[in-house]
């Protein structure tokens, strides 16, 4: 009969105590193992968010503040760039076309329509044309509006993002369609965003106008959005007394659940965010006027005003000009062909006077390594110390019953069991406690992942897929707790094993060596 | 096969007056053979008993067990001496609660770090009349059946020397002749040497040789004061 036998028939011998023994620390390993797999989860949730893009550009200021802001939809609105400079990220054929819509384009526009008109009432001719077109060019260029961006042979997509309405407790984000066509999400940054109802908004289309939105998997769910809802979102936080639009954008799309802030923003058309009365950034003073363009249709300068009493009979209506455009943030993926613009490019951008540019997974890993990991840190701790109060009442336990084993200890020995024989039993029982109650707690900690319940939840909150199988990732930040680089990288529920041995050692030992030090002769006599 | 030459051994009381209890100058044990060591309550049989089987150093003198003397080998060798070579039968069974009755009997084997030979141990609780309860637990058992279990759990390891210190004392009348019997035909057969300690003359009777402990222990009655 083996010793690990013996050390199993004493923990039988007193099932009730054992058993709740075993419980208190299959309860402490079930609360280590829930926070490493909460912080698997949130460590992965946050290095699968911001794949996709590489740098973000925002007004000066906070670096972070920005990046929770433009990444995760947190934290108040920052300040706003000009719209120009989002073109700066553009290349020449659609700075062009957005330029079109300038005031100053069509200041030239007309400028020059009336020296042509005057040059072919002057009859000069062939000669006199080319010559019209040659100036005509000069003082396009000269006006700023024909030239490409100046970040644009950089860029590989570009996308801006306009922040500060909301949709309930929901960040809306007016962007264009590329946010959710041509960026990608995920671990590896290649997941394309789909629609589990519905498609993108579109720029424009005859049967919304610029008015079309599509909401994130959670917003869908929480705010009971269906397809073809009209929405209007409210202007600044409505908990702090944000008014709502008047303006309506139809649903055309409901995102699938992607495990990233997304789920929780709904996305409507840049141009119909522009459209909303409070979102037309005011001109200087003087600056467009006798240009004749306050006469056009749903024209810029009255844009909100035009658009207030939304409807969806649209016909093309004027975008708001250039000029009277801001962006909050700029999403860049920059060119691949050349890795240093990534490191280079926010450099040359910072030291401009008009934004900053941040590396977004530089700052969540330092807010991650900062803030969530030294929290985690001490809820690991504290999670620790759970299990070492659960090993001193496996100590307690086992030596409250020393007293009443002396007799059975002394027999043992009587029958040929050394010393070291009877301490074994005691270690071992001490083990079978440890570890037993440990497996106990870790397959009870995995079994809860397994939970629908649970497991979609955070599956459907995070983009984390959980199961029975799913480890607890290494904890970088483990120096943190006194312990070196190389325990750090080794899965922490692995460090479960030779911790629990530790502990039910550590533990064992006392009543271990009461039992090596029973008086046999005196014990067979009691 | 068991020989002790001027044995001593005292206690320390907690005054700290050091108490004598043993002064034998020679006894000895034939192998195969059984006797009765009878005694007062009080003059030492069951630290005789302790020292014989390691389980109490001599203050001076040799316990020679086939030849090996104990009293010169360190305590775990004591303790393997005592696995190998020793049987004990308590008063008190002392069968261990938790165990069934084969399991009982399979711990001897387990500390004498033998593989324990299960076979062995069904055919002792077989020649004790057990083979149908070998899987109870003692709580299970008659006092006179746990008995049993511990004569078959002395056996396990054939060893060369039984020490029953008493068996019959907590035995039904009923079954004092049993237990007896069957200890006595079991070392018979194994040629097993005895040395049963009883206080009852109808259980001496039965056995050739009868040693008073008084008369080997020179010591005598009047200063041993605790057994």
């Amino acid at each position: 009969m083996s010793l690990w036998k013996i050390a199993w028939r004493s923990i039988q011998q007193r099932g009730l105590a054992s058993a709740l023994t075993a419980l208190s620390m299959a309860l402490g390993v079930l609360l280590v193992v829930a926070v490493l797999s909460i912080h698997g989860v949130v460590a992965q949730s946050f290095n699968s968010t911001s794949l996709g893009y590489n740098l973000i550009i925002g007004a000066k200021g906070g670096k972070l503040q920005l990046t929770l802001n433009t990444v995760y939809y947190l934290s108040q609105p920052v300040e706003n760039i000009p719209y120009e400079y989002y073109l700066e990220f553009t290349e020449g054929g659609e700075r062009r076309r957005a330029l079109g819509h300038s005031i100053r384009a069509h200041v030239h526009d007309a400028q020059w329509d009336a020296i042509d008109t005057a040059s072919l009432l002057g009859t000069d001719g062939l000669g006199g044309i080319l010559v019209g077109e040659s100036l005509r060019a000069a003082h396009a260029d000269e006006l700023d509006l024909e030239r490409r961006g100046k970040f644009g042979q950089f860029s590989e997509i570009a996308v801006p993002l306009c922040l500060g309405d909301y949709f309930g407790q929901f960040r809306v984000v007016g962007t264009t369609p590329d946010m959710l066509n041509k960026l990608k999400y995920g671990p590896y940054g290649d997941k394309a965003y789909a629609f589990s109802q519905g498609r993108n908004f579109e720029h424009w289309n005859t049967e919304h106008g610029y008015f079309e939105a599509v909401v994130g998997a959670t917003v869908a769910r929480e705010m009971n959005v269906i397809l073809g809802q009209n929405i209007s979102p409210a202007h600044g936080d409505p908990e702090r007394g944000g008014e709502v639009h008047a303006t309506q954008f139809t649903v055309v799309g409901i995102l699938k659940p992607t495990g990233t802030p997304n789920d929780r923003a709904v996305f409507i058309n840049m141009e119909g965010f522009y459209l909303m009365e409070d979102h037309v950034k005011p001109l200087p003073e003087g600056e467009g006027e006798g240009t004749g363009f306050a006469d056009i249709p749903g024209g810029f300068a009255e844009a909100g005003e035009e658009h207030g009493h939304h409807g969806h009979e649209h016909g093309p209506q004027e975008p708001l000009p250039v000029e009277q455009r801001e962006v909050t943030a700029i999403l860049l993926r920059t060119v691949a062909s050349n890795p240093f613009i990534g490191v280079t490019l926010p450099t040359t951008i910072n030291e401009g006077s008009v934004a900053q540019c941040v590396l977004p997974i530089r700052e969540i890993t330092n807010l991650f390594s900062f803030i969530v990991a030294p929290i985690q840190a001490a809820l690991l701790g504290i999670t620790a110390l759970v299990c070492l109060v659960s090993g001193i009442s496996i100590l307690v336990s086992i030596y409250n019953s020393m007293s009443d084993r002396k007799h059975e200890i002394a027999v043992m020995r009587a029958l040929g069991a050394g010393r070291g024989t009877v301490m074994a039993v005691i270690l071992f029982e001490s083990i079978l406690l440890s570890v037993g109650g440990g497996m106990i707690g870790w397959i009870g900690a995995h079994s809860l992942m397994c939970v629908p319940a649970i497991s979609d939840r955070v599956e459907q909150q995070t983009g984390v897929p959980i199961g029975f199988t799913s480890f607890a990732p290494p904890i970088e930040n483990l120096e943190l707790l006194g312990l070196g680089p190389l325990i750090g990288s080794v899965p922490p529920e692995l460090l479960l094993i030779p911790a629990l041995l530790l502990l039910a050692v550590s533990v064992g030992f006392l009543p271990a060596m009461a039992a090596y030090r029973t008086d046999v002769a005196k014990s067979l006599g009691s | 096969m068991l020989q002790l030459e001027n044995l001593k051994k005292s206690y320390i009381e907690p005054n700290g007056h050091v108490l004598p209890v043993l002064d034998i100058p020679s006894f000895q044990v034939e192998a195969g053979e059984q006797m009765v060591l009878l005694g007062q309550s009080g003059c030492g049989k069951s630290t005789l008993l302790h020292v014989i089987a390691g389980i109490s150093g001599p203050d001076s003198g040799s316990v020679l067990l086939d030849g090996h003397d104990m009293g010169a080998l360190s305590e775990a060798g004591r303790d393997r001496y005592r696995a190998a070579k020793l049987g004990y039968v308590f008063q008190t069974f002392n069968l261990l609660a938790g165990f069934s009755a084969l399991e009982n009997v399979l711990l001897g084997m387990t500390f004498a770090r033998r593989r324990y030979n299960v076979k062995r141990a069904e055919q002792l609780l077989d020649r004790v009349g057990l083979t149908e309860r070998s899987h109870h637990k003692p709580a299970a058992l008659s006092v006179g059946e746990q008995q049993r279990v511990a004569v078959a759990r002395a056996l396990a390891n054939q060893p060369s020397l039984l020490l029953a210190d008493e068996p019959t004392a907590n035995v039904d009348p009923a079954n004092q002749q049993t237990v007896i019997d069957l200890i006595r035909e079991s070392c018979r057969e194994e040629n097993i040497a005895m040395i049963l300690v009883t206080h009852s003359m109808e259980v001496a009777d039965q056995f050739d040789r009868v040693d008073r402990l008084e008369e080997i222990n020179t010591l005598s009655t009047k200063t041993a004061s605790r057994s």
